[in-house]
């Protein structure tokens, strides 16, 4: 009769897993998956499989013959971390850059700190980051979306990029008194490249592939909030600094800038606030933390986008921010009973 | 006649931060209470209550009568123990009790059912106001009335508030947030009116107007009959509470009936409160108006391989075994035994271990429910912080419990923790949070008492 197991208590659980969460999140990343091989073909999905691969390969190795651990690929988090950096990078990037981005996001993002829930940044971020530095001519190269026509590819800016670059042409056009146009504000800018909000929305422009497509983010943001795999709090935190900052500088002067809608559904800014800014690992335990991670990030992107030499800062913004997020959790302590 | 509408949908009240909604798992709410059979030994340990053991007035040999006095509480923090049945001592031994600890107890080998001749089989013709406050706190010490949710805490200290400290609310806890225990709940049922009459007597031994029963609101049928009871008497109401792990926790209890907050480190008295379990109040009923000492109890013997899940009325000292017995016997798969409910109750080594007066119920847990999986890296899911309900931060607590650094858990308030297990029950990466977490506070707890000692 004592064959009985003895533990402490609590003796029932939830239910809930790691796996559970993980592969929560990648039924949410559904959803912009189909959307991105709806708009660019089979290389949404050779780009998404290799770099899933890759990331999954590089981490048993360095599980098991650099760390001697027992190898955990299969928890899900290397997977997301592989679709995340191919959702972070053009259609038409060579295969062997993908690679090397899955060896940095899982090699130096991730093992070097000792694997799953003790990195400092997001992985697929550090990975991203890593290639936008070191091949700046084809992560910044960007198929319009095509779908699986085969014509040969058409290739032309993101919509960020696009008017970075004509609000930058102003400035040179200014100094050197050739005004054959005229300063073109925002408005006319987008009007003359036919970017619209619809467009925009649903994820017909240029881009990465995961980043187009702000309605299927969304629903996969929804899904997450439904299974209760995260709070609302960063998201909702980054978009209203968003809206709130580029609302201001857009009322200010609508020429120089866009409005908040453009810059909500353009760039990486709904995939990085859904699925990169509220990784677990990298972000803060508390409600009051989160908020200001969000906040932190919604300005450091809009800085970086409107005044930074960079199109894009939505990665950068979460780099940053995942730095601060130790303090963050020393300073935000959840509230008292 | 319009029946006035219960408070049913209206936002019901809780407490406000954290905790969590495990499956309730009620199994044998319908199941009424009925008298267990005497066994043929009891085994009574001497502690059954926070604070000194009691010390035994009888020795090998003796014939003792049900509820004689066989412990006298030894200390201000120390309860009477009363022998629950007729027969002889055989023994006074060191027997493990659900705590994992040998006690010393007294063994009684049962003969008849003979009862002290002071125990009255009907109440008193008096009515609560017929006593006096002194009367009910004398007759409950007498009785060694301890608090009956399971911390076991001498009912007469509770109900004697330190000086310059003035009760104003009485809490009844009939939440039982655990899952699957009923006891309870059969009692709120099959004894409303002697309830309501301790209710009465506790209210006059505290001075206090004002009495809430607070009920979680998946025993309607218990919340619409306290309600009646408690219309005809002046002070005294029904709250109905939302099904929420810990809502009987004291101080989580205390939060959601009166808005206040019992602060770090302090007694519920500080905000004026004071709360009993209702198990403990029906106690205080049979002690006043029956004479009777606390020598027996509801347990709620369940688990999903259980054949007949039920509430039994027992002698304090049965061996569990007889429970499970009258349940229907031990099922085949029967991995674990717990002393109490899921969340909060101790796994036991062996069925013999008898039933003591923090004994709510016993719970048969299969094989396949028993074992915890390997548990994994934190993932800073912060799940843990969430469900805390006392705004803790268990996956730094445990840490910090790993680490060892005393002084640090005690900044960030290990002492707060009320092992209610949320964190653990939550954990995706399935940490022993609250294994570590409770190490850690017995460390703080005994560097607080060692620099108390110091500075005296």
């Amino acid at each position: 009769m004592s064959n009985l197991t003895m533990s402490l208590s609590p003796h029932i659980h939830n239910g809930d897993s790691v796996e559970k969460n993980m592969y929560g999140v990648l039924i949410a990343l559904i959803p912009a998956f189909i959307c991105s091989v709806i708009f660019f073909g089979w290389g949404a999905i050779i780009v998404t499989a290799v770099s899933v691969a890759a990331c999954l390969i590089f981490e048993y190795l360095i599980q098991k013959y650099l760390l001697r651990q027992n190898p955990t690929i299969w928890d899900g988090s290397a997977i997301i971390t592989g679709v995340l950096l191919a959702f972070n990078l053009p259609v038409s990037i060579p295969l062997w850059i993908v690679a090397i981005g899955a060896l940095v996001a899982i090699g130096v993002g991730k093992m070097s700190f000792g694997g799953l829930g003790n990195n400092i940044f997001n992985p697929a971020l550090v990975g991203r980051v890593f290639l936008l530095i070191s091949f700046p001519v084809q992560m910044t190269t960007w198929p319009t979306p095509q779908g699986f026509a085969t014509t040969d590819a058409v290739t032309g800016a993101t919509p960020l990029a696009i008017v970075k670059a004509a609000l930058a042409s102003n400035g040179t056009e200014a100094a050197s008194g050739a005004t054959a146009q005229g300063p073109q504000s925002v408005s006319e800018i987008l009007a003359a490249h036919g970017i619209t909000v619809p467009d925009m929305l649903y994820g017909n422009m240029g881009g990465s592939l995961g980043e187009v497509a702000a309605i299927a983010l969304l629903i996969g943001f929804a899904y997450m909030l439904l299974r209760k795999i995260i709070t609302w709090h960063i998201p909702v935190a980054i978009f209203a600094t968003v809206i709130v900052f580029t609302g201001i500088l857009h009322l200010a002067n609508p020429e120089q800038f866009a409005g908040p809608l453009f810059h909500l559904f353009t760039g990486g800014l709904m995939l990085g606030a859904i699925f990169m800014a509220t990784d677990y690992v990298t972000s803060p335990m508390t409600h009051k933390g989160m908020w200001i991670y969000g906040i932190g990030i919604g300005v450091l992107t809009v800085l970086i986008r409107v005044f930074g030499s960079y199109p894009e800062g939505m990665s950068f913004a979460i780099l940053i921010m995942n730095g601060l997020t130790p303090l963050i959790n020393r300073c935000c302590k959840p509230q008292k009973f | 006649m319009i029946k006035k509408p219960l408070k049913y949908n209206t936002v019901l009240k809780t407490f406000k931060i954290g905790g969590v909604h495990p499956p309730e798992n009620k199994l044998s709410a319908q199941a009424p209470i009925s008298v267990l059979p005497l066994p043929e030994q009891v085994i009574i340990p001497l502690s059954q209550h926070i604070g000194a053991p009691a010390i035994p007035t009888v020795k090998k040999g003796d014939r003792v009568k049900a509820g004689q006095l066989i412990g006298q509480a030894a200390g201000f923090i120390s309860a009477n123990i009363h022998s629950s049945v007729s027969g002889t001592v055989v023994g006074i031994d060191s027997v493990t009790d659900a705590s994992g600890y040998a006690r010393p107890s007294v063994i009684i080998k049962v003969e008849g059912d003979e009862w002290e001749d002071t125990v009255l089989e009907k109440a008193e013709a008096k009515k609560p106001g017929d006593y006096s406050k002194e009367e009910i706190i004398k007759a409950i010490a007498a009785a060694g009335i301890v608090g009956m949710g399971g911390a076991t805490f001498p009912t007469q200290v509770k109900l004697s508030p330190p000086p310059g400290n003035k009760a104003e609310t009485l809490i009844v806890n009939g939440v039982e947030c655990e899952p699957y225990l009923t006891a309870d709940h059969r009692l709120m049922l099959e004894h409303g009116e002697e309830l309501m009459t301790g209710v009465q007597l506790i209210m006059r031994a505290l001075d206090v107007r004002r009495a809430v029963v607070g009920i979680e609101n998946n025993k309607r049928d218990a919340i619409e009959l306290l309600t009646r009871l408690a219309a005809q008497i002046p002070g005294v109401e029904v709250c109905p509470l939302k099904v929420r792990y810990p809502q009987g926790g004291e101080k989580q209890l205390i939060k959601a009936v009166t808005g206040k907050s019992v602060p770090s480190g302090g007694l519920p008295i500080a905000v004026g409160a004071v709360v009993q379990n209702v198990g403990t109040v029906y106690a205080v009923y049979e002690a006043v108006m029956k004479h009777k000492p606390l020598v027996e109890r509801v347990v709620t013997v369940t688990g999903k391989a259980v054949k007949n899940p039920g509430n039994y009325l027992c002698r304090i000292g049965t061996p569990i075994s007889k429970l499970i017995e009258a349940a229907g016997g031990m099922p085949e798969d029967t991995g674990k035994v717990i002393s109490g409910g899921p969340m909060m109750g101790k796994a036991v080594m062996s069925t013999e271990i008898a039933v003591t007066k923090g004994t709510s119920g016993v719970l048969l847990m299969r094989e396949n429910e028993s074992r915890r999986p390997a548990y994994r890296n934190c993932i800073r899911c912060a799940k843990c912080v969430s469900a805390c309900p006392m705004g803790l931060e268990p996956f730094r607590l445990m840490l910090l419990s790993e680490q060892g650094l005393t002084e640090t858990l005690e900044q960030e308030r290990v002492m707060d923790c009320i092992e209610c297990g949320s964190c653990s029950f939550t954990c995706p990466a399935h940490r022993p949070l609250l294994d570590l977490i409770r190490l850690g506070k017995n460390r703080t707890g005994q560097m607080i008492r060692a620099r108390k000692a110091k500075n005296q």
